[in-house]
């Protein structure tokens, strides 16, 4: 792994001989009212990192919604009316940055049950993370409990690292080199860079510097004790079923498909959807398996924390705390955890 | 920077959420009520035909562009070449359409999807009971006509089929045809006395009781409503019959039909994609969520 050395205006540099050709997306405080989120990059409009993540995930560019799945002619004179056929995908790079490493983390987490799907996989072939990686956590912050790290790379192309006023930037994919190759500046970091690297992760305040992973507990603990467990009714209590925490988590990756038809041309799209909703479930008889809150909080918990471990190995969270801070009643999954580990 | 990954094998990447092409080439309405129509179904182009091959128990997404796309089961068996039948129950937005189609319409076919009754492993050289209600008929038909098609793969087969009234039943005319084979026992039954009705009649938990063959080297295959399923185990298990021989077939709501979109698991496993059969001991492990 090549590493290399930047100061900020090298930085500068890179994102705008990266803006001449690609679209680049990276958080910003101001524009977009008070938000603290992603926006496009343009000369004289650089990202302005703040602790912790921005409002939306990273799932707005790899799960964008609405996705169109298919096009068709709904012209009844037309012989391919109503034949379905995807739209052609540009080969075209988006590059991310300023992505923190919770969020980098989830897009390999989607891409697990995302393995055959040529929309996220189009959009991962297409878009490169450029991460930095945090000095600070948040108070909601909690990867290093879901099995990340404030400094982990993974998922990431280019992984950057303030040292003192310089930075250093770990090139870890080829969609990396041909970034870095592209930024046309910054020099080589020296051989001793990594060792720099980890002590400097060590010494910086960086709290943790351990992965604490309950992925592997949770998979070894029994489907039903879990299913059945006694606290369910009082952790769900609260909600109001508003489904803030699915849109605004990026390891939510649930969706509904449906037709749109305007006038000739027609569209099936899909976008988010919410397994909190109580139509996510509801058969065309009236019958509702998930009928009750109480069912739909359980879901969402042990989809992540039970049934994707199961089936994928990782749990589904990455820590990024925006379901705790935006959530109206206050629900927060550190507690789940520490209830379902105690079964 | 474009066309650097352009090569990308990804790029073929099969897009299993684009239908088939295919037309209606014929409409039968099943029931006195009109709402159970079976529709028969070519697929366009001749690609899809070729690499079409289905396994009894796997459903379909039925395709109307601009209204949505609905999961249904195939009730047709994969021997039946050149054809795929689908009976659709009219109940929302999407069969209600389906139900105003008409001969020549072009819809889209996209399957098949899920896992099927394994006919060719676990069922083999077992006797055979098929018990359905209402309309849950449509996969264990295409079972049965598969199992015909290769009677010599099974043991004893015995049909228990039920409707509210005879004008419910499905497939009237294969029934009568099945009654007439002496390699298959068949017992119809309805619900009340009916006039004209010289058959079965009793609810089908009642006659499974007084039918159902030894649990011995065989397999149960039972669909219907919940209700039913409920009540014909305690008649079977009185004769010894175990979860593990009861395949059933489970219906949740769905939308992509490839275990990616969330909206058909129970408990950890996706009845699109894991399922929709199951055996009756592996439900009984898996919350009641269907
Ligand atoms: C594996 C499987 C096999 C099946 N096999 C068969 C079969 O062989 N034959 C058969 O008849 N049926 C079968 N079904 C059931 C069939 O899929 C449903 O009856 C069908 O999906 C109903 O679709 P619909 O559009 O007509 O009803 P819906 O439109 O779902 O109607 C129900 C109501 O739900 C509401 N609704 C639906 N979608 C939305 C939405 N997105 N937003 C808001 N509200 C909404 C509407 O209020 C609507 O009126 C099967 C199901 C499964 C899972
Ligand atoms: S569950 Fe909450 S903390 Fe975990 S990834 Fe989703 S939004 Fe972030
Ligand atoms: S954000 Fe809070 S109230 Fe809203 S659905 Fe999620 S847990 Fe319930
Ligand atoms: S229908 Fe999408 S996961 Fe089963």
């Amino acid at each position: 792994m090549k590493i290399l050395k930047l100061e900020k205006s090298d930085l500068d540099k890179w994102l705008a001989e990266w803006m001449k050709s690609s679209p680049v997306y990276a958080p910003v405080q101001s524009g977009f009212g008070s938000f603290y989120d992603w926006a496009r990059l343009e000369q004289g409009r650089m990202p302005e990192l703040l602790p912790g993540v921005p409002k939306s995930s990273i799932k707005t560019f790899l799960f964008p919604q609405p996705e169109t799945l298919e096009e068709f002619s709904a012209d009844p004179a037309d012989p391919s009316a109503f034949i379905l056929k995807a739209p052609k995908t540009a080969e075209q790079l988006t590059i991310i940055a300023g992505v923190r490493p919770c969020d980098a983390r989830s897009v390999s987490l989607n891409a697990l049950p995302y393995a055959k799907d040529p929309y996220y996989s189009n959009r991962l072939r297409n878009t490169a993370l450029v991460g930095f990686t945090c000095e600070t956590q948040c108070s909601t912050c909690f990867c290093t409990r879901t099995g990340g790290l404030p400094t982990g790379t993974e998922g990431l192309d280019i992984a950057i690292t303030r040292m003192d006023n310089t930075f250093l930037a770990e090139i870890l994919t080829q969609k990396g080199e041909l970034l870095a190759e592209a930024g046309r500046t910054g020099t080589d970091a020296g051989g001793d860079a990594l060792s720099r690297l980890e002590q400097s992760r060590k010494n910086s305040g960086s709290p943790v510097s351990s992965a604490d992973d309950p992925a592997p507990i949770l998979r070894e603990k029994d489907l039903m004790a879990l299913y059945q467990a006694p606290f369910w009714q009082e952790i769900a209590e609260p909600c109001l079923n508003c489904g803030a925490c699915t849109f605004l988590c990026p390891t939510c990756y649930c969706f509904d498909i449906q037709d749109e038809v305007i006038r000739d041309r027609g569209r099936r799209i899909r976008y988010w959807d919410s397994c909190m909703f109580p139509l996510f479930t509801l058969h065309a008889s009236g019958h509702n398996p998930r009928g009750l809150k109480l069912q739909r909080v359980r879901n969402r918990f042990m989809h992540k924390l039970k049934y994707f471990p199961e089936r994928f190995g990782p749990i589904s969270c990455v820590g990024c705390g925006r379901c705790i801070r935006e959530c109206p009643v206050n629900i927060d999954i550190r507690e789940v955890y520490t209830d379902l580990l105690a079964i | 920077m474009t066309k650097q990954t352009a090569d990308n094998p990804n790029n073929q990447m099969v897009n299993s959420y684009t239908p088939f092409p295919a037309r209606i080439d014929d409409i039968l309405v099943e029931t006195e009520d009109g709402n159970l129509k079976t529709f028969r179904i070519v697929l366009e182009n001749q690609k899809d035909i070729s690499k079409w091959n289905h396994v009894p128990g796997q459903f379909a997404m039925l395709s109307l562009a601009g209204r949505g796309e609905i999961p249904i089961g195939i009730a047709s068996s994969p021997t039946e070449k050149g054809r795929i039948l689908f009976t659709v129950n009219r109940a929302g937005v999407v069969t209600k359409a389906l139900h105003q189609m008409e001969t020549g319409s072009r819809i889209g076919v996209r399957g098949p999807l899920g896992n099927g009754f394994p006919v060719d492993s676990d069922l083999k050289g077992k006797n055979i009971v098929i018990i359905a209600g209402g309309f849950a008929f449509t996969t264990l038909r295409a079972t049965l006509v598969y199992m015909l098609a290769n009677r010599d793969n099974y043991g004893k087969i015995t049909v228990i089929y039920g409707a509210r009234t005879p004008g419910m039943l499905l497939y009237r005319d294969e029934l009568k045809e099945w009654a007439g084979r002496n390699d298959l026992e068949v017992h119809v039954t309805i619900d009340s006395e009916a006039p004209g009705w010289d058959g079965l009649v009793g609810f089908v938990p009642t006659i499974a009781g007084e039918v159902a063959p030894s649990p011995e080297n065989a397999a149960a295959l039972i669909c219907g409503p919940p209700i039913m399923i409920k009540f014909t185990m305690p008649p079977l298990e009185k004769i010894g019959w175990t979860d593990d021989q009861v395949y059933l077939s489970l219906e949740n709501r769905m939308k992509c039909g490839l275990g990616v979109c969330g909206h058909c698991n129970v408990g950890p496993v996706y009845v699109c994609k894991d399922g929709p059969v199951f055996t009756r001991e592996q439900v009984q492990r898996l919350p009641v969520e269907f």
